[in-house]
């Protein structure tokens, strides 16, 4: 029994005009027909740039010389096998590597230019986003967690009571739009978060991330929880936020990757082995060992 | 058990199973004596409150005279003019008792959330190993010594730089201002029942999953929002079920409060303003003990009775409440 | 821009930087007040306990002679001829030993029950609610409970009978029975934790290998956790010594121990007498006595084997050793009105 042929995800749902492919051996997300290639967005543009960045936890170099770009109209997927130091990369974007003691860095990350180690911690966390492996919604209303992080933004000024503004429902509900969740749960904004199921505390997760209008959305492996279908929904989702956001997704699934992503960078053991763009890498690697990851050899 | 086992391992079985049944009905029947046990509490307690209560009624509770006159009536046998032996009005006791136990646990609350988020967020490592003994500590010295302490050391030291003369004299028609007053033993009885609402609430607020501050934290919050708005809320049913159980712990305490409270049952009058905390009263524990001449019939045994009835249906009562507040932590998993 | 990394030699690990933590100097003003206040607490609360051990070491260690230990207390107006603890030291030793002789089996047994069989499940639900209830009750009630139950005619041979024949419920029996009911609670707490921490495979093999349960309870479970159940008596111990108001009721007047119709050691149980708690309780002003030197050292040593007592306790349970339990989270069982 042939696995189904493994097709990128197109934008704005414009048809596949090409035939499906040949059948794929094994695991192998193969060339794909001309047609399936997905448009390029509009403007891409860079927006953090690592350079020479090298990561440890105590006495372990976790990331080694990595050097990567991000740019807004694009999706990069990191991939590599477990303790490639891909998560921990994806991490120290937004400094949230720093919350573990013992954690050390040296090399630069910078953020439109800036240092991201000059700005404040809580303010580029705030353009910086991040949503997680497993969805973790507070413990509140559906309306509470999305507003969470603008209700922490506005300084205080004579009452700060959480009132719900007419500014701050337009923002909710668009963060919720961006994230396909509004027409699900349209009415019941006060419903407790916890309700609903995992493919929706997932996309409120990335509503929530989005309330804040992040520049860039780091994904760490935000399916590997659900099950397809929310998958399906959810990549979709990050396709098509790619023009407004930058995106970095982690992802162990070669195929997700390759739905979803425009630039692939393979890591192995903490150093970047290869980085190009999707056809690139998938059809043709330069690095025997990104051959061997993609077809299967180890991993 | 198998009737008519043939061969010997059967018959080990059996007397096995048979032994482990003899154990349960055993360990059960100890068991089940302690509820026989608080059965047998309740009941002579209240058997023996009877006669004071009956006497009273409702009014037992109420205001009326002055609770020494009262007792010293019972004493000596000869009742009160108009009134009869087992004549009582515990509002003065209730009253203080009342008083102490709401402020010093009002000010346990805040200063144990305070201590416990310090203990679990803020506190570098070995400050936090040097916070967990120091808290077993505090709830381990007996209380009379935190009584001595304070009827040596703290009452004296109130009494001479805390009330000044004028004070003294505002309310000296009524009653006599030393240091040993509503103030000092509020303050005494919240470092006292703090150590176990660190406990419960550290243990809560360890407990709040991790992913929730993680969350909070990638989203740009900073530590002290997300103890706020995340942790804090989440541990709310731990702090409740804590808050309960100092007031039980506030409510019994006895010999603290008879060295410290001022041994005279006074009803603290809130609209002398800041005198008010000054003044002396005497919670229901320590008239127990301060009132009890040692005999065990008569009208004051009566009395002291009904007194430690009051005192046994409101830990009961407590002791509910605090099951009733810990069901929704069920929900999150939390253990309290 | 396809970059192949892997082939040029890994460079150098370069110095290394520790990023800086976050610095709470950006933070909105009542976010820092409120982490002030938490440090404020903190050091306040180390600051509190140390004041106490300080103030009551240096008031304690300047009456403090080795001949207060040996003597017995003796009524006199003046402090030096007034004798010194040694009857209080014995009488808290007794009490202690009765109570905590009558409060382990009964506590492990009922912990063992309600952890290993608990049924039926009503039954298991009650009573672990009123051992929660026993812990809640003020040792006042105790002590008034003790003094009911044990005035009745047909347990007086606990005690003492008056000249006209009422049973007096004071003697080192009623003392120490009720002290039980104080130490009780924290020595299930600590068996039932302790048990519910033992890995599931230690009953399974033993039940595999074809052991009743009561022979597991006996043979295995018990033993493990050893530290547990030591644990948990220490801190009834600590209880039991520090108790005020059961040894005030019910212990009778008397700084001495005074044996029943003065017959010594057989007599002791069945007499009167004080312990550590009830002497400093008497000396002090509030129990109409006026020897605060005596009282401060009493206390003193009441400090001192509170602190070993607490120590004991840590090394029991420190390192989280198998079965030793928290010490921590048994503090719910302390109860009040020590």
């Amino acid at each position: 029994m042939t696995p189904p042929p493994v097709r990128r995800i197109a934008v704005d749902r414009e048809p596949n005009v090409a035939a499906p492919r040949a059948p794929v051996n094994g695991t192998r997300p193969s060339a794909a027909p001309a047609g399936t290639t997905r448009r390029p967005a509009t403007t891409v543009r860079e927006r953090m740039r690592a350079e020479s960045l090298w990561l440890a936890y105590g006495e372990n170099w976790v990331v080694r010389d990595v050097s990567l770009p991000v740019r807004q109209g694009e999706v990069l997927a990191l991939i590599g096998a477990s303790g490639s130091g891909k998560t921990t990369f994806l991490r120290s974007l937004n400094r949230l590597t720093e919350i573990t003691a013992g954690a050390a860095r040296s090399g630069r990350i910078t953020l439109d230019g800036q240092e991201i180690y000059e700005l404040e911690v809580n303010e580029l966390r705030r353009r910086v986003s991040m949503v997680f492996q497993q969805p973790n919604p507070f413990p509140m209303s559906i309306f509470d967690n999305v507003a969470y992080a603008l209700a922490e933004q506005r300084p205080p000024r004579g009452r700060r009571r959480r009132r719900r503004t007419p500014e701050l429902e337009q923002a909710v509900v668009d963060a919720l739009r961006r994230a396909g969740l509004h027409e699900e749960i349209a009415g019941d904004l006060d419903r407790p978060a916890l309700k609903l199921s995992g493919g929706q505390q997932q996309r409120l997760c990335i509503a929530r991330a989005l309330a804040a209008q992040p520049e860039v959305l780091l994904l760490d492996e935000p399916c590997s929880a659900l099950d397809p279908i929310s998958t399906a929904t959810i990549e979709e989702l990050i396709v098509g936020l790619r023009e407004s956001v930058a995106i970095v997704i982690v992802t162990h699934n070669l195929q997700q990757a390759f739905r979803v992503a425009d630039h692939v960078a393979f890591m192995h053991l903490g150093e970047l082995v290869e980085y190009g763009t999707s056809e690139q890498v998938f059809d043709h690697p330069t690095v025997q060992r990104t051959r061997d990851y993609i077809s299967g050899a180890f991993g | 058990m198998i009737l008519g086992a043939s061969n010997q391992a059967d018959r080990r079985v059996g007397a096995g199973a048979r032994a482990d049944k003899r154990a349960e009905r055993t360990l059960g029947a100890l068991s089940a004596s302690v509820l026989l046990l608080i059965t047998l509490m309740v009941v002579t307690v209240g058997i023996n409150a009877w006669p004071s209560f009956s006497a009273n009624g409702l009014s037992w509770f109420g205001p009326g005279g002055d609770v020494v006159t009262q007792f010293r009536a019972m004493h000596a046998g000869i009742p009160l003019p108009g009134h009869e032996l087992l004549y009582f009005r515990a509002w003065p006791l209730i009253w203080g008792t009342l008083v102490v136990t709401v402020i010093s646990v009002a000010i346990a609350l805040v200063v144990a959330t305070l201590a416990a988020v310090f203990m679990t967020e803020f506190a570098p490592a070995p400050v936090r190993r040097m916070l967990e003994p120091v808290v077993r500590l505090l709830a381990g010295v007996p209380s009379v010594v935190y009584g001595l302490i304070g009827i040596l050391a703290i009452v004296p030291w109130v009494n001479e730089n805390l009330i000044s003369n004028a004070r003294r004299q505002s309310v000296a028609y009524v009653v006599q201002l030393s240091g040993a007053d509503l103030a000092t033993a509020a303050l005494i009885l919240t470092i006292m029942i703090v150590p176990i609402m660190i406990a419960l609430s550290a243990d809560a607020l360890a407990s709040v999953p991790v992913a929730w501050r993680e969350g909070s934290t990638a989203l740009g919050v900073n530590r002290w929002r997300t103890i706020w708005r995340v942790s804090l809320r989440t541990a709310r049913p731990a702090l409740a079920a804590a808050t309960v159980l100092a007031t039980a712990r506030a409510l019994g305490e006895a010999i603290m409060l008879a060295m410290v409270s001022g041994g005279r049952p006074f009803a603290a009058n809130p609209l002398d303003g800041l005198t008010f905390f000054f003044e002396p009263v005497q919670p229901l524990g320590a008239t127990i003990v301060q009132e009890f001449g040692g005999a065990t019939t008569g009208p004051v045994a009566s009395t002291i009775y009904a007194i430690a009835a009051v005192l046994l249906f409101s830990a009961a009562l407590l002791s509910f409440a605090g099951w009733a507040v810990k069901q929704p932590l069920k929900r999150y998993g939390i253990g309290v | 821009m396809a970059a192949a990394l892997g082939a040029s030699p890994p460079a150098a690990p370069p110095a290394v930087v520790r990023p800086p933590r976050e610095l709470t100097s950006s933070w909105p003003l009542a976010d820092r007040l409120g982490y002030w206040a938490c440090w404020a607490t903190g050091i306040g609360l180390c600051a509190i306990a140390a004041a106490i051990v300080l103030f009551m070491f240096v008031k304690g260690i300047s009456t403090l002679r080795p001949s207060l230990f040996v003597e017995s207390p003796a009524p006199s107006l003046r402090q030096s001829q007034s004798g010194g603890f040694l009857d209080p030291l014995v009488g808290t030793l007794i009490v202690t030993a009765i109570g905590i002789v009558l409060a382990a089996p009964a506590g492990v047994a009922i912990a063992a029950w309600l952890s290993e069989y608990g049924r039926p499940t009503w039954l298991a639900r009650a009573v672990e609610s009123t051992i929660e209830t026993i812990a809640g009750v003020p040792s006042v009630v105790l002590a008034i409970f003790g003094l009911i139950i044990f005035s009745q005619s047909f347990l007086g041979f606990l005690s003492q009978r008056t000249v006209n024949g009422t049973v007096t419920a004071t003697s080192f029996l009623v003392a120490g029975a009720v002290m039980a009911l104080l130490a009780l609670p924290l020595i299930f707490g600590a068996t039932r934790e302790a048990l519910a921490q033992l890995p599931g495979r230690l009953r399974e093999g033993s039940y595999a290998l074809g052991k009743t349960r009561i022979t597991t309870i006996r043979t295995v479970l018990l033993p493990a956790i050893r530290p547990g159940l030591a644990s948990g008596i220490v801190l009834g111990i600590g209880r039991i010594v520090g108790d005020t108001a059961i040894v005030v009721f019910l212990l009778g007047e008397t700084l001495k121990n005074e044996p029943a119709n003065g017959v010594p050691l057989l007599g002791t149980l069945r007499g009167t007498g004080s312990t550590l708690t009830s002497y400093v309780y008497k000396n002090s002003p509030a129990g109409e006595g006026n020897a605060p030197q005596k009282a401060y050292a009493a206390a003193f040593v009441l400090m001192v084997i509170v602190l070993v007592l607490n120590a004991t306790v840590t090394r029991l349970t420190s390192g989280g050793r198998p079965g030793g339990g928290n010490a921590f989270r048994l503090l719910k069982y302390w109860p009040l009105g020590r």
